[in-house]
């Protein structure tokens, strides 16, 4: 990082950083679900959907978010349709 | 009129309950209160150090507790402020010597000769934790800006909410103006933020407080370092004193400011 980037771009401050791991692991924290038990349950959704629709296993994400005082648990799991081969995203929410 | 007992806690080890418990006792009792400071770290007994008193320990609070003396001949009196007791803990016993009933005794006993007794919280969630928490009537927080710590103090109120213990209140320690000035440590909003619970104080980094504990000589003697002066205003809130909190946490930082320090970077 050169002298002007210092001075004048938007350096990422630590504090930024520190706030953002502080947000997710009090998130965790605060749940009562640590992300040992969050594995267990992305690999149990896996297997239900994939009775009846191939899932990209890669490209699944499982997280808690906290909004207005809820905590959800998100799913993100992209389906790819067998007959048209090729992957549509879908969203899928669930509330704790 | 009986006392109020006061429990330092944090969680996390390290950042500054005994300093802060220590500090307090002497502003208090320069404010010319009745205080008795009570170290629950048994087995690993510091407050003694920290206030100076660790050449004068006879009896200890395990002592106490199995009534081999009474709890007055325990309590060490303060060379300088003759208000201001500790009672100490064992150093050679483990902290299920004392339980949870004996703590309640004991606090009841002191409030009624003291105003205050403050009450220095090992580290960690087990029974010396709860020991600590047991006969107080009011819990403080100690935390310092940094992920760890905050995520402890988080923790901690979780489990002081869950015993059923009243509100608590929280004291930031070891923030560098500094680095929070250009960025690089959270600041007391963004803790505030976090934890959402009332501020009691927030005390700046100050060299001047190893060199205090080197000397046996806790830094609210003086109020004259930023620390000190931290410590005193604390004092003032517990007596129910409205003070402002320091300034110099939030200035933001300047083209004058930035300028220098990247060119300090940079050499």
């Amino acid at each position: 990082m050169n002298i002007f980037s210092r001075l004048f771009g938007k350096r990422t401050s630590s504090k930024e950083v520190a706030k953002q791991r502080l947000r997710l692991v009090l998130i965790h924290d605060r749940s009562g679900i640590p992300p040992e038990l969050l594995h267990v349950i992305k690999n149990e959704i896996i297997t239900v959907i994939s009775k009846h629709v191939w899932v990209d296993r890669e490209g699944i994400e499982l997280n808690l978010s906290h909004e207005e005082g809820h905590t959800r648990l998100v799913a993100d799991i992209p389906v790819a349709s067998l007959r048209q081969g090729q992957a549509t995203r879908q969203r899928g929410t669930s509330r704790r | 009129m009986p006392g109020i007992a006061i429990t330092f806690t944090s969680g996390k080890g390290g950042v500054g309950k005994t300093t802060v418990t220590a500090n307090l006792a002497v502003a208090l009792a320069l404010l010319g209160r009745r205080v008795t400071a009570i170290d629950t770290d048994i087995g690993l007994r510091n407050l003694d150090i920290v206030m100076g008193m660790e050449n004068r320990i006879i009896y200890d609070i395990v002592d106490v507790v199995e009534g081999r003396c009474h709890l007055y001949q325990a309590l060490i009196r303060d060379k300088r402020f003759s208000s201001l007791h500790l009672l100490p803990a064992s150093q050679t016993r483990d902290k299920t010597a004392v339980t949870p009933q004996d703590m309640v005794a004991i606090c009841q006993e002191l409030k009624k000769n003291n105003d205050f007794v403050l009450i220095d919280s090992p580290a960690g969630i087990e029974l010396g934790f709860r020991n600590a928490l047991a006969g107080a009537d009011e819990l403080v927080v100690v935390t310092t800006p940094e992920v760890a710590a905050v995520r402890s103090a988080d923790r901690i109120l979780g489990l002081i909410e869950s015993i059923g213990k009243g509100s608590s209140q929280l004291i930031i320690n070891r923030i560098k103006p500094s680095m929070v000035r250009r960025g690089d440590m959270l600041d007391t909003f963004d803790v505030i933020e976090f934890l959402a619970i009332e501020l009691l104080g927030v005390v700046p980094e100050d060299e001047a407080i190893l060199i205090a504990t080197n000397q046996g000589i806790p830094l609210a003697c003086e109020a004259k370092t930023p620390a000190g002066q931290a410590f005193h205003n604390i004092a003032y809130r517990l007596l129910g004193e409205e003070v402002p909190f320091l300034p110099i946490f939030e200035e933001p930082e300047t083209l004058f400011t930035r300028i220098r320090r990247v060119l300090r970077l940079s050499y």
